[in-house]
């Protein structure tokens, strides 16, 4: 130990106490859930001059990303999920469960036999990129008109096969955009079933929020009528575990 | 000082907006700079990520910060890109939070951004119904004119700031800087990040035709914003030239003391 102290040092040691004494404050729990009331007031607002049904822009194949790069999980390294990688997902199972009357299991080819819908849409990340891709598959509302859907259901949540920092992955959306007709169960992108990257087998695409609530690897689907009783209890593993918000539509 | 006389110049809701909206801008600029930093490169068009071209990067390689503008690289280490032993676009000293947190630092943009909102309706109903706008704001019609206007700049650049009756009033640059943020600087703001949203492009997709897709939006929100903070600069340092005891005084109390006229010499 030398004992000296540069004024450098001095500043930028005195700045990021500064700093930190700030931050502890700026991210404190209570002020947060007070400045929180902005995003639920962006959400009202924006379901109030939206139609719920309102569909979010629609691309031509010209206007495609060259590449759509992949990010989040992109390998999970799971063990059920390595092994049913390794087979093709030949016995993997979509379950569809919770407050339904019929609770379906279904296989990836019944999934893509399934009447689809195809759409070149715009991918936007919280981080600020955005990429466009073309996306097939099945409407979500009817695979849950087919289960039999419980009016109890207040929400749809979507169990995946990845961990993110340790914490499964799980998302969550309500019923206005569980319906919405561009929201689908994707098993194919760019015209070729999707990638590990992109989430194969299958993954959830809900056109009007960000890129956080694409839930990828979806295992399971359950209807819930409150968030509350999942994991942390705010709706994903990153509102849980980051301070997300739960309504990603801005 | 026996000349110089004390008015009335800054009415309450003009004074009460100001502050409300100095506070909104701060926090708005530093929150802004943090998720800026989530992903500090700017593209034009629908679409735009790491593979794509940026026409504005800022970067670093190791230590050593970087930004790059239409290609050309500018080496910035301890400004931008690698600053304070922090390897983020903007430093921790001008972000909000300053330890690298997007959500948080979304949380409280989003929050601010209905005050800035409700503040800039609240003041533009006002500047119309108390006929501010008309009164203060407008040029007046000889202002308009090019000899007039010419005038304003060469004593701007001279620094020669209006004294005596001719101090009662804000000067043609002056209307025009005020004008410039709130007719054009922060609608833009505010409809440019409207357009960064999914939700709001599927509910308003003329947003997208407007600002020539999302990815433009988000290079405008910044261009603005860059601009926005300039205004800041140039509006603090006309205060400390103009005087900065008198001017606080008049934003907080609404009392402004007249600068004396030049004596007749000191005018040639």
């Amino acid at each position: 130990m030398t004992g000296i102290v540069t004024r450098r040092s001095l500043l930028v040691g005195g700045g990021s106490l500064l700093l930190a004494g700030c931050d502890k404050w700026t991210t404190s729990p209570q002020t947060l859930n007070l400045l929180s009331l902005g995003e639920k007031a962006s959400r009202s607002a924006q379901r109030l001059v939206g139609d719920r049904n309102a569909l979010a822009p629609e691309f031509t194949r010209a206007e495609m990303s060259p590449v759509f790069r992949v990010n989040g999980s992109t390998n999970p390294r799971d063990a059920g999920y390595v092994a049913h990688a390794a087979s093709q997902f030949a016995d993997w199972r979509l379950m569809i469960d919770g407050l339904v009357s019929t609770p379906m299991s279904l296989t990836l080819p019944q999934l893509r036999a399934a009447p689809s819908r195809t759409q070149i849409t715009r991918h936007d990340c919280v981080e600020g990129w955005s990429a466009i891709g073309q996306w097939t598959g099945v409407p979500l509302g009817l695979l849950l008109r087919r289960a039999g859907l419980s009016t109890n259901a207040r929400y749809i949540v979507f169990h995946c096969a990845d961990t993110l920092l340790g914490k499964p992955y799980y998302e969550s959306i309500d019923l206005v955009d569980a319906f919405h007709p561009q929201t689908i169960l994707a098993h194919s992108m760019n015209g070729a079933p999707l990638t590990i990257g992109h989430g194969a087998p299958l993954r959830l695409r809900v056109e009007r929020q960000l890129g956080y609530k694409q839930a990828k690897y979806v295992m399971r689907i359950e209807a819930v009528a409150s968030l509350a009783p999942l994991h942390g209890g705010k709706g994903g593993v990153w509102e849980d575990n980051h301070n997300y918000q739960w309504y990603a539509g801005i | 000082m026996s000349d110089s006389k004390l008015i009335y110049r800054t009415r309450l809701p003009v004074r009460l907006w100001h502050w409300t909206n100095a506070v909104t801008i701060f926090v708005m600029l530093m929150t802004g700079m943090m998720i800026f930093n989530a992903h500090p490169r700017l593209y034009w068009g629908a679409f735009g990520a790491n593979l794509d071209h940026a026409w504005l990067e800022i970067g670093n390689h190791g230590t050593q910060g970087f930004v790059t503008l239409f290609g050309v690289q500018i080496p910035t280490t301890g400004v931008l890109g690698y600053a304070m032993g922090s390897d983020v676009a903007f430093p921790p000293l001008v972000t909000l939070p300053g330890q690298y947190n997007v959500p948080v630092a979304r949380i409280w943009h989003f929050f601010f951004a209905w005050v800035l909102v409700i503040g800039w309706l609240g003041f533009a109903l006002y500047a119309i119904i108390s006929r501010h706008l008309w009164n203060d704001l407008l040029l007046k019609r000889e202002e308009t004119s090019p000899s007039h206007l010419w005038q304003d700049i060469k004593d701007h650049a001279r620094l020669r700031l209006p004294r005596g009756e001719a101090a009662r009033h804000y000067n043609p640059l002056q209307k025009l800087a005020y004008l410039g943020v709130l007719g054009l600087g922060l609608p833009l703001m505010v409809l440019t990040g409207l357009t960064m949203s999914p939700a709001m492009d599927a509910a308003w997709p003329w947003l997208l035709v407007l600002f020539d897709g999302r990815q433009s939006a988000r290079s405008i929100h910044f261009i603005v914003a860059a601009g926005l903070a300039f205004f800041i600069v140039v509006h603090l340092a006309m205060v400390l030239l103009a005087g900065p005891v008198n001017e606080l005084r008049s934003m907080i109390t609404g009392w402004y003391r007249l600068p004396p006229e030049r004596p007749a010499t000191e005018d040639k």
